[in-house]
């Protein structure tokens, strides 16, 4: 009896030891793992729901994130000082007209400029689509957008669905609006 | 006279009473043995007296400095560091309070009146304070750190002299090299001070222009003449001396001349000692650790880090954090100055530790509170002088 | 594992060195040592005794001292080799080839070598962070294996012990004494007016004091382990935030990560130290340095956006508080603080002109462009008027005759204006830069004259949350406690015995401070009439008196 008692206090001390082992080494494991990836998780992800929003373009309309679930929203960040930025529009706004009666919405959003700067600029290229000024830059901040131009591909479900860093060829335009096409 | 002359007179007043009472202590050291307690205790009641007068007239120094200035008398290099050696002497007299030893005085003074002489050579007058150090943070930190640096030097004080008194001299071993390689960076510091005063007596002064790393140019005045040159230096006063040696813009050339000139200065004043006395200066001093119990000096220097770590880290990590994160919106960024404050916080844990294992007790442990000695020296010096950081401000 | 069973009847577990009961060594190693090892009062570590599957091993290798110090001293020295040169959040650069440019121009090869080998970020690096784990782990399973048998044996030990023990303690006195009863009683009261725990067992007395500093050491490991933990929270999301923003006298921002909090600057300020102003003492230092900084603050005032409101809204914002962030004093809300950490002093906000005439300089009227939100029309008197037609913050050239700007910020304004006079109703065309015009349609005969700017600053405010910090606080209190436990007061015991042969015998022991135990047994001798007592350890008193003995 001694000897299977002394046996089985040393299997509990086995499991014991291994659940402490275990529950530190996964702790650690997990801080190291995340504070390498930190700069990546402070972002968002693909994935992610895409953060709500309300904005009044350049019409006097009010465009609100939410309203436009069903739809697909191809949401585009950008500066007039940006030159790619400059360089996708007139490419943007082709596909606009060609995507927003298949239930693909498309709003640039400025970030923080003032009226006449972006009036000139969409003046000058001659943009149809809606353009909204992110005034005191939250929408940026609950984007986390660096750099521009940065693009949001929002799904009819309203989750995000890609995210693009950088300029965009039309043909990349055409292909992204139609991958969030409502089906 | 006004608060700020009333300051330095009775800093200086301290400064000569340590002396005073360093020669009292070796005249007690030297008639301490079981026969003549008496003039023993005539010898040591007069140093320990001595050292409490000059306390007290320290401590009316940093008072007074504290009301002419309008802020705790520890916001540049010559202010702490004088601060520091203030606390030595105090930790010191808590000791010998604690072990009533006073070989320990004949050592640890010595110790402040350098750390306070060396102070000095820093630009002394009072300064403002910058946004960053306007906070009651300042006096708390600052002076809780230094105190528990200057009770954690007692413990390398304690080991110097169990080392001079243990390390068999007349044999070549690594100890005995050691042991006058300790003695030799004293004789180093001393050598600071001569040049700089030397050179300010003769009122040394000449001026260049360089090229700094960031390809701006600046000037630059140099109060010693100058071995090294700044990148691309071009003399402005007349007549000064080109520099022997450029240095590429990383390098501050006027401190590296600083540096090279006390070592110069300081071993040839090494060289003449050894040459009039034709001793190891360790040996010299040897006799003097005689009658100290190698026991009690052990001891001594374990107790004084167990009394000095929870100071030094209340003050140097634990206030630290608190007001980092009050100034530079964290508690913790890594800046040199933090990291070996946590150096030394490590390096005294791992002295505590092995003083629990065998065999880490006398010389072994009296050589690491050495070091931890100069760990401190060097968080308290060269990190503000050699390693850019936020700390860099003095 | 077998049990050890003492002579005295007690049964120690595997690997126990001193029996838990009467103190007795119970293997040949201890037996030969002249003074024992009181570390864990010869309990068996639990570490030791079981060395079979690899968890044990992998247990047994953090429950060790040795190699917790080797850890210590291992990020001790990473920790030296990060402070070489700066880390590469203190170099003025973001992305990672402009850092290595950094590193190269400044440090030359060496500083190369130090970035490719990921020496510059060291601190973030995973076998840093891996070592400070590791202390973690290590902190824990030593901690736990030393606390719990050195609990179990100082409850368990006997007030009276084996004279093989108490003759291995370090301070030790063995003597045919007058000592009788009446003396026992004597030591007894002075160790208790001495605040000692006295316990009286036959002819033996066994006087304890402050045992709980014993504890200290395992305290102090408690909030250390429970700091690291909190250090550990911040990398799950919503505990920590660290962002700044950089804000505009007169602009409103919205503070990143907030939720709904906005801070509009008012003003910032910057105030250097004057001789005239400050105080007397001051002189020779702002004679030496020249300008030292005395403040600097940016006045705010803060609001809410109404609840659940989301991104954008800018309307209903309703007021908080107004504050002056300065450094040094943040202000504080809802968990979030924000604090003064840089500034851009006098980034152009508004600039004047007037409209001229070229020849005579006759002006027919002023008007101020806000930089931050220009009109398109300024009306002038007597049906003058100016039309923006474009602005252009950071003007840099033209590209094909098209003006290009660099940034959004009023670095080099520049502007595309036509004046409409009288004249010419149907306007001038005039591209207006900084100190210079451009006609790009022919010769006009207005002109736009610049006048006066203002300028405002910009607040650089780091916005910081972290709610680990109370985690934190507790565990830098108990890491305190702890540390003053263990440091400030120590275990004393002294053990006092009347053996049958009539010879009595003192011992004394304690973890730290010898020289207040030798005090206290002292001050019981000199009522109490027990032997004199040796210190063991102390060398140089013993061939002091052994040179008395032989007459030296």
């Amino acid at each position: 009896m001694e000897v299977s008692k002394l046996a089985q206090s040393k299997k509990q001390r086995f499991y014991m030891r291994t659940a402490i082992l275990a529950v530190l080494v996964v702790a650690i494991v997990f801080t190291v793992y995340s504070n390498l990836n930190k700069e990546k998780n402070a972002v968002l992800q693909v994935g992610d729901k895409a953060p709500d929003f309300v904005l009044v373009d350049m019409d006097g309309t009010e465009r609100r994130l939410s309203d436009y679930k069903g739809q697909g929203v191809f949401l585009n960040f950008w500066g007039t000082w940006c030159k790619p930025c400059a360089k996708e529009m007139p490419a943007m706004d082709n596909q606009y007209a060609e995507f927003t009666d298949k239930g693909v919405q498309t709003l640039a959003i400025n970030i923080g400029e003032s009226d006449l700067k972006v009036n000139s600029f969409l003046n000058r290229y001659g943009l149809t689509f809606p353009i909204a000024i992110d005034r005191n830059k939250s929408v940026m901040e609950s984007y986390n957008i660096d750099p521009l131009p940065t693009t949001f591909l929002v799904n009819p479900e309203g989750k995000i669905e890609k995210i693009i860093k950088g300029e965009m060829t039309e043909e990349d335009i055409a292909n992204f609006m139609d991958q969030i096409k409502p089906s | 006279m006004d608060m700020a002359s009333l300051s330095s007179t009775l800093l200086f007043i301290a400064f000569v009473a340590y002396l005073i009472a360093t020669f009292l202590f070796g005249g007690a050291v030297k008639s301490s043995n079981t026969q003549t307690t008496k003039s023993f205790d005539r010898w040591g009641k007069l140093a320990i007296t001595v050292t409490i007068l000059g306390f007290i007239a320290n401590i009316g120094y940093f008072i007074t400095r504290w009301i002419a200035a309008g802020h705790a008398p520890v916001s540049n290099l010559f202010e702490f560091t004088t601060a520091f050696g203030m606390m030595v002497v105090g930790a010191f007299i808590l000791i010998y309070f604690i072990y009533k030893t006073p070989a320990l005085g004949l050592f640890a003074l010595p110790i402040a009146v350098l750390i306070i002489a060396y102070a000095s050579m820093f630009p002394t007058e009072i300064t403002p304070l910058i946004p960053a150090l306007k906070s009651y943070w300042l006096t708390i930190h600052v002076i809780t750190a230094a105190m528990g640096e200057a009770i954690l030097a007692i413990s390398a004080v304690a080991g110097f002299i169990y080392l001079l008194k243990n390390i068999d001299l007349t044999k070549k071993s690594k100890e005995r090299f050691w042991i006058e390689a300790v003695m030799y960076v004293l004789v180093l510091v001393v050598g600071f001070v001569v040049s700089t005063l030397s050179f300010s007596l003769a009122d040394y002064s000449a001026e260049y222009s360089y090229i700094s790393k960031d390809e701006t140019e600046h000037n630059i005045e140099y109060t010693m003449p100058a071995l090294f040159g700044m990148n691309e230096s071009v003399a402005i006063t007349e007549g000064a001396l080109d520099p022997l040696i450029e240095m590429p813009p990383l390098v501050n050339a006027k401190k590296l001349t600083t540096v090279v000139w006390s070592i110069l200065i300081g071993s040839v004043i090494y060289l003449l000692l050894r040459l009039i006395l034709r001793k190891r200066l360790a040996t010299v001093l040897q006799p003097l650790t005689k009658k100290s119990n190698s026991q009690l000096m052990d001891e001594i220097g374990y107790r004084s880090v167990l009394i000095g770590f929870p100071v030094f880290t209340l003050g140097a990590l634990i206030f630290a954090m608190i007001w980092a994160h009050e100034a530079w919106s964290r508690f913790w960024g890594w800046d040199p100055k933090e990291v070996w404050a946590l150096i030394t916080f490590l390096f005294y844990a791992v002295f505590l530790h092995l003083r629990l294992s065998k065999g880490w007790e006398g010389k072994k442990s009296a050589w690491i509170a050495l070091i931890g000695f100069i760990i401190i020296m060097f968080n308290l010096i060269a990190v503000n002088l050699i390693l850019a950081g936020l700390h860099s401000y003095a | 594992m077998d049990k050890i069973v003492c002579t005295c009847g007690n049964v120690n577990p595997a690997g126990t060195e001193l029996c838990e009961s009467c103190g007795r060594p119970l293997n040949d190693e201890t037996k030969e040592k002249k003074i024992v090892d009181m570390r864990y009062e010869g309990s068996a570590r639990r570490s030791q005794t079981y060395n079979k599957t690899i968890i044990d091993k992998v247990w047994n290798f953090f429950s060790s001292v040795k190699v917790g110090m080797w850890i210590i001293v291992a990020i001790l020295v990473a920790a030296a080799i990060g402070t070489i040169l700066p880390q590469v959040f203190y170099v003025p650069a973001t992305n990672e080839t402009d850092i290595a440019a950094y590193y190269e121009r400044i440090y030359g090869t060496f500083g190369t070598l130090y970035y490719q080998l990921g020496l510059s970020d060291l601190y973030s690096s995973w076998w840093f962070q891996g070592l400070v784990g590791m202390l973690g782990i290590s902190l824990v399973i030593a901690s736990l294996d030393r606390v719990i048998p050195l609990y179990k044996s100082l409850k368990k030990q006997k007030t009276k012990r084996h004279i093989s023990f108490l003759k291995r303690q370090r301070v030790y006195g063995i003597g045919k004494a007058d000592v009788s009863e009446e003396s026992l009683l004597k030591a007894e009261e002075k160790l208790k007016e001495l605040k000692y725990n006295v316990k009286r067992e036959g002819n033996a007395i066994l006087a304890e004091r402050g045992r709980f500093s014993r504890w200290g050491p395992y305290v102090n490991h408690l909030g250390l382990i429970i700091f690291l933990f909190g250090v550990m929270l911040r990398a799950l999301p919503g505990f920590y935030v660290d962002e700044t923003m950089w804000l505009r006298e007169g602009e409103t921002l919205y503070v990143p990560e907030t939720h709904g909090y906005f801070l509009e600057s008012k003003e910032f300020i910057y105030e250097t130290y004057s001789k005239e102003e400050s105080k007397e003492v001051y002189g020779e230092a702002i004679d030496r340095v020249g300008t030292i900084a005395k403040n600097y603050q940016t006045d705010v005032a803060l609001y809410k956006g109404p609840e659940g409101a989301v991104a954008g809204h800018t309307e209903d914002l309703t007021f908080e508080k107004e504050a002056s962030i300065q450094v040094n004093k943040p202000i504080k809300f809802d968990n979030f603080s924000v604090f003064q950490m840089d500034f851009r002093l006098d980034e152009l906000a508004t600039m004047t002109f007037q409209l001229q005439d070229k020849q005579t300089q006759q002006s027919f009227g002023e008007f101020t462009i806000d930089l931050a939100d220009p009109q398109p029309i300024y009306e002038l008197n007597d049906g003058y008027k100016v039309e923006v037609m474009d602005y252009y913050a950071d003007f840099t050239g033209f590209e094909e005759g098209v003006p290009q700007s660099q940034s959004p910020l009023p670095n080099n304004p520049a502007f595309l204006i036509k004046m409409y006079s009288p004249e010419f109703p149907k306007g001038e065309t005039s591209f207006v830069m900084i100190k210079e015009t451009v006609e790009p349609l022919g010769e006009n005969q207005h002109k736009i004259a610049f006048q006066s700017v203002e300028t405002r600053d910009v607040s650089g405010l780091t916005v910081r949350k972290d709610l680990t910090l109370p985690l934190l606080a507790l565990g830098g209190l108990i890491f305190m406690i702890g540390v003053a436990q263990g440091a400030y007061w120590n275990h004393r015991r002294i053990w006092i015995q009347l053996l049958e042969d009539g010879q009595t015998v003192i011992a004394a022991h304690t973890n730290k401070n010898w020289l207040s135990v030798k005090r206290d047994l002292d001050k019981v001798t000199d009522v109490a009439h027990l032997p004199k007592y040796l210190d063991q350890q102390d060398i140089d008193s013993l061939e002091e008196k052994v040179d008395k003995v032989e007459g030296v």
